[in-house]
């Protein structure tokens, strides 16, 4: 079978504004998506789905820039403020409406923390997107992997969930693939966070008795899930290290709910 | 005529006492610095009747919940009790309600003693998870002697209450069935007729018992009243104004702090003529007073019952930090600044703040930003913001981030990443590598 990823090239806005083209969204990336490896793979899959739907979509590519999450929730006001406006600048002169992000966190800032300062943006995550595409009949799970009967958990990112209330797109892109989808004992607004927010994931947590994400883990794998569902790229940097560090890697698989999307469709 | 005059004293006393010290809390609260909460006013009534008056928030801890409900339902329904006795004290009246409320009367009356055994119950049964079955939610290092003090009083204290107006009843019963002088037949007693035989037969023994347990019932109330301000019980007042100046916001959104935007705009654009966003004041908070009057509100507001720092994935995993801790050094800082002020005038300085002295640099580290905290409160108190407000502090005003947190913020600001990564090779992902 042909590997259909080989023949999507992925437009950027300056390409689309050469050609006197606006696209109908633009997919924000974020850092994670563009330079972790493994976050790199779920934004290829994301633009497979954009692609395989046929939505017109467009990237920054190298005009892209930190949101200033970070540096906001570290107390760095200053610097997230300048990312901020910079990246505002570039989006309005994109005569950019409405984002769709791979990341929580680009996904809070963008649409919560930017009008404020001149940024206004119809933001969704991918999930959200997923979950019209399937609502609206383009998006199925047919033609790829089959994931019916396999136990799959959802972890909710704490950005996603509690910060903006999103706990059924999610959830809605796993209801169609006819898998047993289980919760563990915290989820939803009760759901524990994976211990990268608040800027955690770029320094060493503070002593303790254990990390986060050795707690969070011992759910996923009390859970029994052969899958644990993610949508944040930290929550996945978290997760996956939890299970090397328990010795599950080989029995329990993280997966981003847009890679689960792309697989269940033969992406 | 004498007992109606050291009812009216006692009374009078009893108001202008808790009046002075609400007061003083109120000024206290008000040397946070302002914030718009006006907005909205009907989704905010709305919010308060459901989390304060609804208490929708409760129900994810369903034994706490169902007891709680006792102990509020009665504190609420016994209060139309409360008024009848305060008028008889002041009139010398005796169960003035009887009459004018019929057959009514009778029902309210059973009813409240019902509302009585289950205040009863409830407390005992807190009693018994703070002290026989030591809860975890109630332990930790910000549980000190005080606050675990604070909360026996509290449930011995309504203990006593009952108690008083129940035995109250009983010896009224009792002379209803003499037929003696003013007690006549009113009102029903499910309970108290039950506890009737353990009081003595004797009419004048049975007065004696009756006024004794009016008077306890009473005064005991408005010492109760006057306790509150200086007890984490305040909650019971300050939760419907809290939970009306809620955070409407998404639990995402931290605030966009505007004296940082006037000098980011004047960077970008040198032409830029900033707007007057009034005093210059500290960037982020390190002390009480440079947090908003909303978060010295909920400092007051906070009951330490834990359910925060529970769900606080830092502090399950053993780090130093509690949301709870936040909220009560914050309300001892404020306390203590308002001390100050009474004793030593408006201006006058100590040498600490909420910073170091209160809130350690390691607590606030720990935060992960998840909302856990927030989400929790039955009251919509915040944590986080104050968390954010001290680290906004310690990394503009002192430059003291730890280390790797300064790395991430010069590879945000060079290369456009928390990484260092160029960013020329940020459109690589198209790759598979």
């Amino acid at each position: 079978m042909e590997n259909p990823k080989s023949e999507i090239k992925i437009p950027t806005m300056a390409e689309m504004a050469a050609q006197g083209k606006e696209p109908e969204i633009l997919f924000w990336v974020g850092c994670a998506g563009s330079f972790d490896e493994r976050a790199r793979k779920i934004t290829r899959d994301i633009c497979k789905i954009l692609h395989y739907v046929g939505i017109s979509y467009a990237v920054l590519g190298t005009e892209e820039n930190c949101t200033g999450d970070p540096a906001k929730r570290a107390g760095n006001e200053f610097l997230f403020q300048m990312q901020a406006m910079m990246n505002i600048q570039v989006l309005d002169g994109y005569n950019i409406k409405k984002i769709v992000t791979g990341c929580p966190h680009c996904f809070n800032t963008i649409k919560n923390e930017y009008p404020g300062l001149g940024g206004n943006y119809e933001v969704i995550h991918h999930t959200q997107l997923i979950q019209q595409l399937i609502n609206d009949g383009k998006l199925k799970a047919e033609g790829g992997e089959s994931f019916k009967g396999k136990r799959i958990t959802y972890h909710d990112p704490c950005y996603l969930g509690r910060g903006n209330d999103v706990y059924e797109a999610p959830r809605a892109a796993l209801d169609i693939l006819d898998t047993e989808l289980v919760e563990m004992k915290r989820c939803k607004s009760n759901g524990l966070c994976c211990g990268a927010g608040g800027a955690q994931m770029f320094k060493e947590p503070e002593p303790g008795k254990k990390d986060i994400n050795i707690e969070r883990i011992a759910d996923v794998i009390e859970a029994k899930a052969q899958v644990v569902a993610a949508a944040c790229p930290f929550c996945m940097t978290m997760l996956t290290d939890g299970l090397k560090n328990q010795d599950k890697e080989q029995e329990i698989k993280v997966l981003d709910i847009a890679e689960i999307t792309a697989r269940a469709n033969g992406l | 005529m004498i007992a109606q005059i050291i009812f009216i004293i006692i009374l009078g006393a009893a108001i202008y006492l808790f009046s002075k010290n609400v007061a003083k809390i109120r000024r206290n609260i008000l040397l946070g610095k302002d914030t718009d909460r006006k907005d909205q006013s009907a989704l905010r009534w709305k919010v308060m009747a459901k989390i304060a008056l609804g208490q929708t928030k409760m129900v994810k801890r369903p034994v706490a919940t169902v007891m709680h409900f006792f102990i509020y339902a009665g504190f609420i329904i016994i209060n139309l009790e409360v008024l009848e006795i305060m008028i008889d004290g002041v009139f010398g009246s005796h169960r003035i309600f009887a009459n004018p409320l019929g057959g009514l009367y009778g029902f309210l009356i059973g009813a409240f003693e019902v509302l009585a055994v289950l205040v009863l119950t409830a407390c005992i049964v807190f009693l018994c998870r703070r002290n026989v079955i030591h809860l975890k939610r109630f332990t930790g290092t910000e549980m000190t002697q005080w606050p675990k003090s604070d909360a026996n009083y509290i449930l011995i204290t309504e203990i006593l209450l009952m108690t008083a107006f129940l035995t109250m009843n009983a010896a009224d019963y009792k002379l209803q069935l003499l037929h003696f002088g003013h007690y006549v037949s009113a009102g029903s007693f499910p309970v108290s007729s039950l506890l009737a035989p353990l009081l003595p037969d004797g009419a004048s023994a049975l007065v004696i018992a009756e006024r004794v347990c009016w008077w306890f019932h009473i005064v005991g109330i408005l010492c109760f009243l006057n306790y509150l301000p200086y007890s984490k019980h305040f909650h019971i007042l300050l939760a419907f104004p809290n939970t009306y100046y809620s955070n409407l916001n998404p639990k995402g959104k931290f605030t966009n702090m505007a004296s940082v935007t006037n000098e980011v705009k004047a960077m970008l654009d040198p032409s830029y003529a900033p707007e007057n966003t009034g005093e210059p004041g500290r960037f982020g908070a390190k002390d009480v007073t440079d947090l908003t009057w909303k978060n010295l509100m909920e400092a007051y507001t906070c009951t330490e019952c834990g359910r925060c720092t529970s769900v606080c994935p830092a502090n399950i995993t053993g780090k130093l930090l509690s949301p709870r801790k936040i909220m009560m050094d914050t309300r001892d800082r404020i306390t203590e600044i308002g001390n100050n002020i009474d004793k030593h005038g408006k201006d006058y300085q100590d040498d600490k703040s909420l910073l170091d002295n209160y809130i350690s640099r390691e607590e606030l580290w720990a935060c992960t930003s998840c909302n856990a905290c927030v989400e929790a409160c039955p009251v919509n108190i915040n944590p986080l913001e104050i968390i954010t407000e001290m680290r906004r502090y310690i990394v503009m005003e002192e430059s003291q981030a730890p280390a790797s947190l300064n790395n991430m913020f010069s590879n945000v600001e060079n290369n456009g990443a928390p990484w260092k990564y160029s960013q020329a090779d940020r459109f690589n992902w198209t790759e598979e590598q």
